[in-house]
């Protein structure tokens, strides 16, 4: 595992850590995330010298607590993307089950946070688990589904709310405090998503069905062919992508303290931008863990930084847009390179 | 998958030419027509059918092209923000002083250009699909409508502008006449000629239309620049209506775009449908959302009946498929 953390599952088998195609293909990788990481230490001296309060305790813990909702959904948006799929239904997810929880807690203040989460969980887990069946069983396009749902989740949203806000004075302190609250000094936030983290490393490298994620996405067809129940990896990837947005609906709500019909609208456009900066390969099959920490880290500190350089926000989605294409681009040609080096050891 | 045959004649008879999807899409059109005559005694007057065509008719000149692709089992999801983006453009030239018909000719110019970048993306980068490269040129394009108007929003066009959304040719809207000269152009393409049944093929089996010849690269560049193009169609319409522009505007098209190619029968894996179809599916989704407007339903149940609309009319397909195959084993 410490050599080879490279590519997809085959790549292990079929080439030695020792040999010439290996190390390639694996310091492509490394570069690439080295890269990614140079390229956020010069951004951030870039910024710190036109603004010096960017590189401050405060601000950084700012960063990181206004990145753990957005790296918690990459997370779940990685093993979408990994099984050659994509999902954008979860700003709505989020909204629904962010909106349902803070409605929950308006009406029983008393109600316990982990109450609460559990509300948040269990719509965003149904969600997941209805788009799931659509996209295994029913044979729909990821694509189409997820626009599809997306519309309904975000009209069901405004059902729920009557379309009127849940604000801050209607949530007890206990609520608000999921999110502003600290652990051994830590905000809860980040606590959360570095706990996720730990259990989804885990989960796709060292269990039977992480890997059977990845054998999906390399190729289906070999999958099923190895035993593989494929619809049931895919709608398992769909459900935890809905529990894990419905996980972040009720962070988002509780940090905001507000919860409104159009929460976290077009927020998928920036976990999908987390993962492709992160190198997840939208043909299937190619994500690390650590990519996607790094993608997310990138669009937080951008995120932060633009508005403290004085860039104008209505520069942002260009900007993001800008990014997702070069990140995409330069994927596709550095998967071209690494492809040209394979064929032409082949023919030595 | 199984291989699909495909004969030279199909063998005529009266109970599959009735069972066809299009036939369904009547059935319902009609359906919606007696739903919305009962709830409005003023509904079936032919001012008011004239006048609720106007209001849902300039969204439908994307669907003509977005039948081409995906019908060749690609999908362009860029379509609003291209709208947003030459509308934009095109209110931006004329309040800086720009005669209108230069602002015009400008504003297809770069809806076309928007459509061929796409196009050129998705060829020359075989390994992103068309859902990735269109999601990135989405967020793009719309960015730069945001950068160049911010939070304003322009308006005071001219009156022969705003003659394309609001006129009449003798007693017919213009929009209308101008939507069935387009969709006629269209259907020819993709029925009567080579151009068509070229995207048939490639919606069958890109690999094998590329061995048998067919361009298949630059057909899909046409294809998507045509849809650019298209999209600045729909935005001269549009502005043309709305009497003003800002860059928020056609948010949320592409679902409904969308939408009404799939619940017109064009297959999403590529290779199956019909024009009438999508026409029929336009009137269809137009006239249902004109109805519910009539019992108030709200903006945003709307949103849900759209979004389930689109999931059944791909799931029936699918699950049909599939208990046609179950039923071969």
């Amino acid at each position: 595992m410490k050599t080879v953390t490279t590519q997809a599952v085959p790549n292990k088998s079929s080439v030695g850590s020792g040999t010439a195609g290996g190390s390639i293909s694996a310091s492509f990788s490394k570069f690439r995330e080295l890269g990614l990481l140079a390229f956020i230490v010069i951004l951030s001296i870039g910024v710190q010298i036109r603004n010096h309060s960017f590189l401050t305790l405060e601000n950084l813990n700012d960063i990181a607590t206004n990145t753990a909702i957005l790296s918690i959904l990459a997370v779940g948006m990685m093993l979408v993307i990994i099984t050659r799929g994509i999902d954008l239904s979860i700003g709505a997810t989020l909204a629904l089950s962010g909106m349902s929880a803070a409605q929950m807690v308006s009406h029983y203040p008393g109600l316990h946070p982990l109450a609460a989460i559990a509300i948040g969980v269990g719509i965003g887990l149904a969600c997941g688990m209805l788009l799931g069946v659509l996209v295994a069983w029913v044979n729909i396009l990821p694509i189409i589904a997820t626009l599809g749902m997306m519309n309904v989740f975000r009209g069901m949203t405004y059902q729920v709310s009557g379309g009127k806000w849940v604000s801050a004075h209607q949530m007890p302190e206990s609520f608000k405090q999921i999110a502003t609250g600290s652990m051994f000094g830590v905000n809860n936030l980040i606590v959360i998503a570095l706990l996720i983290y730990l259990v989804s490393y885990y989960f796709i490298n060292y269990t039977k069905t992480g890997r059977r994620i990845y054998a999906v996405g390399s190729n289906p067809d070999s999958a099923k062919i190895s035993g593989i129940h494929n619809e049931k990896i895919l709608w398992l990837v769909y459900t935890i992508m809905g529990g894990l947005s419905g996980l972040a609906g009720v962070l988002w709500v509780s940090k905001y303290a507000s919860a409104q019909g159009d929460t976290a609208v077009g927020y998928e456009l920036s976990v999908i931008a987390a993962c492709v900066l992160g190198g997840v390969s939208i043909a299937g099959g190619v994500g690390k863990i650590s990519g996607i920490i790094l993608g997310s880290v990138l669009l937080g500190i951008l995120n932060n930084a633009l508005p403290m350089i004085n860039v104008s926000p209505f520069w942002q989605t260009f900007i993001q847009g800008a990014i997702i294409v070069t990140a995409v681009l330069i994927n596709a040609l550095v998967k071209r390179g690494i492809d040209r080096n394979n064929l032409m050891r082949r023919k030595i | 998958m199984e291989p699909r045959t495909i004969a030279n004649e199909k063998p005529f008879s009266l109970k599959g030419y009735f069972l066809q999807w299009e036939w369904l899409l009547v059935v319902l059109l009609l359906a919606i027509f007696v739903m919305n005559a009962n709830l409005s005694e003023y509904f079936l007057d032919y001012n008011n059918l004239r006048d609720a065509t106007m209001g849902f008719l300039d969204k439908a000149f994307i669907v003509l092209p977005m039948v081409f692709i995906i019908m060749m089992g690609e999908i362009d999801i860029s379509v609003a923000s291209i709208v947003a983006l030459t509308s934009v453009i095109m209110a931006d030239l004329y309040s800086r002083g720009m005669p209108m018909e230069f602002a015009v000719v400008i504003c297809l110019v770069v809806g076309a250009v928007c459509g061929w970048i796409n196009g050129m993306l998705i060829v020359k980068f075989k390994e992103l699909s068309s859902v990735i490269v269109t999601l990135s040129t989405m967020i793009i394009y719309r960015g730069i409508a945001y950068i160049l108007l911010e939070d304003q929003a322009v308006g005071k066009f001219p009156s022969w502008f705003k003659f394309m959304g609001w006129g009449y040719v003798g007693t017919i809207p213009f929009i209308l006449v101008a939507f069935v000269i387009f969709a006629a152009g269209f259907g020819f393409l993709l029925h009567k000629t080579a151009f068509g049944r070229r995207v048939y093929s490639i919606g069958n089996n890109a690999t094998a239309s590329h061995y048998s010849g067919v361009d298949v690269d630059r057909i899909k560049v046409w294809v998507f620049t045509l849809a650019g193009l298209m999209s600045a169609v729909t935005a001269l319409f549009l502005t043309s209506r709305m009497g003003s522009t800002r860059p928020n505007i056609a948010n949320g098209y592409e679902l409904e775009v969308i939408a009404m190619v799939v619940l017109g029968g064009i297959s999403t894996s590529g290779g199956k449908g019909r024009m009438i179809g999508a026409i029929l599916a336009i009137f269809l989704i137009g006239f249902l959302r004109y109805g519910l407007g009539l019992v108030n339903v709200t903006a945003q149940t709307l949103l849900i009946i759209l979004g389930l609309l689109l999931i059944f009319s791909v799931a029936i397909p699918q699950l049909k498929r599939r208990k046609g195959a179950a039923r071969r084993l």
